[in-house]
């Protein structure tokens, strides 16, 4: 193997704020006062916020040595099953930073905001193409949201039916979220095993649905990586009773410009714009989670939905069957101008994205095959599998393994996750790495696997080149320390 | 992990497929996870538990296990009727990992059918069911 990626260097440790500073130094000056000073009533006054003082140059070293403890995606690869940590490109970024969309303020009335409502509704449409669905809002905040969102239109949805039904189908194979939604909008939450293969068999499905349930929470591709090749024969199975299909499209890297999910039997489902769109995620920065439905769904899309009248757009309230706001003003617009670029710039090479997708988490099942337990031994989508089965002699796990990887430069894959894989590795390595960092990476983790029968006490104690080493997580979760 | 061999499987329990073992004291029965079940989850870090006087059939879901890679639920080996559970594993949640068949208890239950405790299995049944895994 080449150089390692990871290596040690000098990171500089920095205190809080209120540590740093000292009293009266300023980063600014203030413009001079240009009128009298008044004395206020000092029953309103009460005590000045606790705030501290610095100069410029300790502000920005602070925050500079904190972005040099962090790993993102611009540092290295994240792969990151089932969070399509894909590479943010900079064209997204500065779009969404011209004046016009950056400055824009919510309250400004239609006649100032063509160009954001235009957006607005344009997006709107290349979801609906992209996913094959009929109508979108692009109000939920993430994917969580949009999950919810979904829900209360199931609950309209049924409401409007005359049927109030109690239960959602969520397969062992969906997102973890899924059943939280469900329950948080007052569903029970019906779990459904995954056959041999890793996906849904319309026998398990036939079990379960009836008249009493509203409809099925439904992850394709799902948490293995797999295509639910049973789909359709699922959703009529749903339909006949008069069930709602829900699909969580948080996996949609895998297959845009390849299957139509309206097609597939979906009614509704969401999407990340902070995953399959390649606008940033994590780290608290605002996601999108649009909601795309068929037709007989439309009615009920929270509201209000941007309209086009004479080529003139407007926002509307006039959907007395809507369900709502979910979100105050209209969702994270900002989010939506990265995701509208994205799209814009890649054009028809999106399915070309999701191709390579595809082809990079094959490759990585195929050269790692051997050397980690593969469970589902059958084609990928956009992510792949494995278990700690094969290093379990050594008495090494999935933790070991992925704290193990930082030391050689790469973010850790998701672990222990999907928990029908036990001590899953989920690696979704996405489009935007090349061959020789995927090589790299396949190479990090063959050489772990080799540490582990040969030095399992290196992987034990790892991550060694760090700032910070292994975490005493057990502590940590039992004993949270909630302050700085 | 342990190995089948190191596992500690007392002989005067009953064990369920989910890897909950359940002991017979007088009329009741008190009910926890097994050392394989502790073992496998890990450092445990948060037990949730019913409340007393709550009811459930066998298999239902009594509460949830939180260890450091993962939730996982807690499922009935029998049905019955909650008549007392563990508060101590609220401060000490580690109790789980380190006495699961003493300290680790989590609930005990009124039995609504005695034939269910029948159904559970024996020490020798259920590492055979282990072997198969």
């Amino acid at each position: 193997m080449n150089k390692s990626l990871g290596a040690t260097g000098l990171i500089l440790n920095e205190p809080l704020l209120w540590e740093r500073g000292k009293k009266g130094r300023c980063g600014f000056s203030m413009p001079e006062r240009d009128v009298d000073s008044f004395p206020l009533d000092g029953d309103i006054l009460g005590e000045g916020p606790d705030f501290p003082d610095l100069s410029e140059v300790e502000v920005i070293r602070h925050y500079t040595r904190l972005s040099q403890w962090n790993f993102g995606v611009d540092t290295g690869m994240y792969p990151l099953g089932s969070c399509t940590m894909k590479y943010n490109p900079k064209v997204n970024e500065r779009h969404a930073a011209l004046p016009g969309f950056a400055s824009a303020h919510p309250l400004l009335p239609p006649v100032l905001s063509q160009g954001i409502l235009e957006l607005m509704f344009e997006l709107e449409k290349y979801l609906a193409e992209i996913t094959g669905m009929d109508a979108v809002t692009l109000q939920p905040a993430a994917g969580a949201h949009g999950e919810l969102t979904g829900m209360l239109l199931i609950y309209a949805y049924h409401k409007k039916m005359g049927s109030l039904r109690s239960k959602i189908i969520v397969p062992d194979t969906a997102h973890g979220t899924n059943p939280a939604s469900a329950a948080l909008c007052g569903f029970r939450p019906v779990p459904v095993k995954s056959n041999e293969k890793g996906v849904l068999s319309p026998e398990a499905i036939r079990e379960v649905m009836d008249e009493e349930t509203a409809g099925i929470m439904i992850t394709n591709p799902n948490t293995l990586g797999l295509f639910e090749e049973n789909i359709r024969e699922i959703a009529e199975i749903v339909h006949a009773k008069g069930g709602i299909v829900y699909g969580d499209g948080a996996n949609m890297n895998a297959v845009m410009g390849i299957v139509d999910m309206g097609k597939i039997g979906f009614d509704i489902m969401h999407l990340n714009l902070h995953k399959t769109f390649s606008t940033p995620h994590g780290g608290g920065g605002p996601g999108s989670g649009p909601v795309c439905v068929k037709s007989h769904i439309e009615p009920f899309l929270p509201a209000p939905r941007v309209i086009e009248k004479k080529g003139k757009f407007f926002l509307s309230d006039e959907f007395p069957e809507s369900i709502g706001k979910v979100h105050t003003f209209y969702g994270n617009f900002g989010v939506m101008v990265k995701a509208y670029s994205y799209i814009r710039t890649m054009g028809p090479s999106l399915k070309r994205a999701s191709q390579l997708a595809v082809l990079n988490a094959n490759y990585i099942k195929e050269t790692l095959k051997g050397t980690y337990d593969l469970p589902y031994d059958r084609p990928c989508m956009h992510e792949c599998v494995f278990s700690d089965r094969l290093q379990e002699p050594h008495k090494v796990t999935t933790l070991d393994i992925a704290k193990r990887l930082m030391d050689y430069g790469f973010h850790p894959p998701t672990i222990y996750f999907p928990l029908v894989v036990h001590g899953a590795i989920m690696i979704e390595p996405t489009e935007t790495e090349s061959k020789e960092d995927i090589d790299r990476f396949v190479e990090a983790l063959k050489a772990i696997a080799k540490e582990a029968a040969e030095n399992r006490e290196l992987l034990l104690k790892a991550p060694h080149n760090c700032r910070v080493t292994r975490l005493d997580e057990t502590t940590a979760a039992r004993k949270p320390c909630l302050t700085g | 992990m342990k190995e089948i061999g190191e596992l500690v499987i007392p002989g005067d329990a009953r064990y369920a497929e989910d890897h909950e073992w359940a002991r017979l004291e007088g009329e009741d029965v008190r009910i926890g996870i097994n050392d394989y079940a502790q073992d496998q989850l890990g450092d445990i870090v948060f037990v949730e538990l019913p409340q007393v006087g709550d009811t459930f059939e066998k298999g239902e879901e009594f509460g949830t296990v939180e260890s450091v890679k993962a939730v996982s639920e807690l499922y009935m080996p029998l049905g019955g009727e909650i008549v007392a559970v563990n508060e101590d594993l609220e401060d000490a949640p580690e109790l789980v990992n380190q006495e699961p068949y003493e300290g680790g208890w989590m609930i005990l239950v009124k039995p609504s059918d005695q034939a269910e405790w029948d159904d559970l299995m024996t020490k020798n049944a259920y590492l055979d069911l282990l072997k198969g895994e």
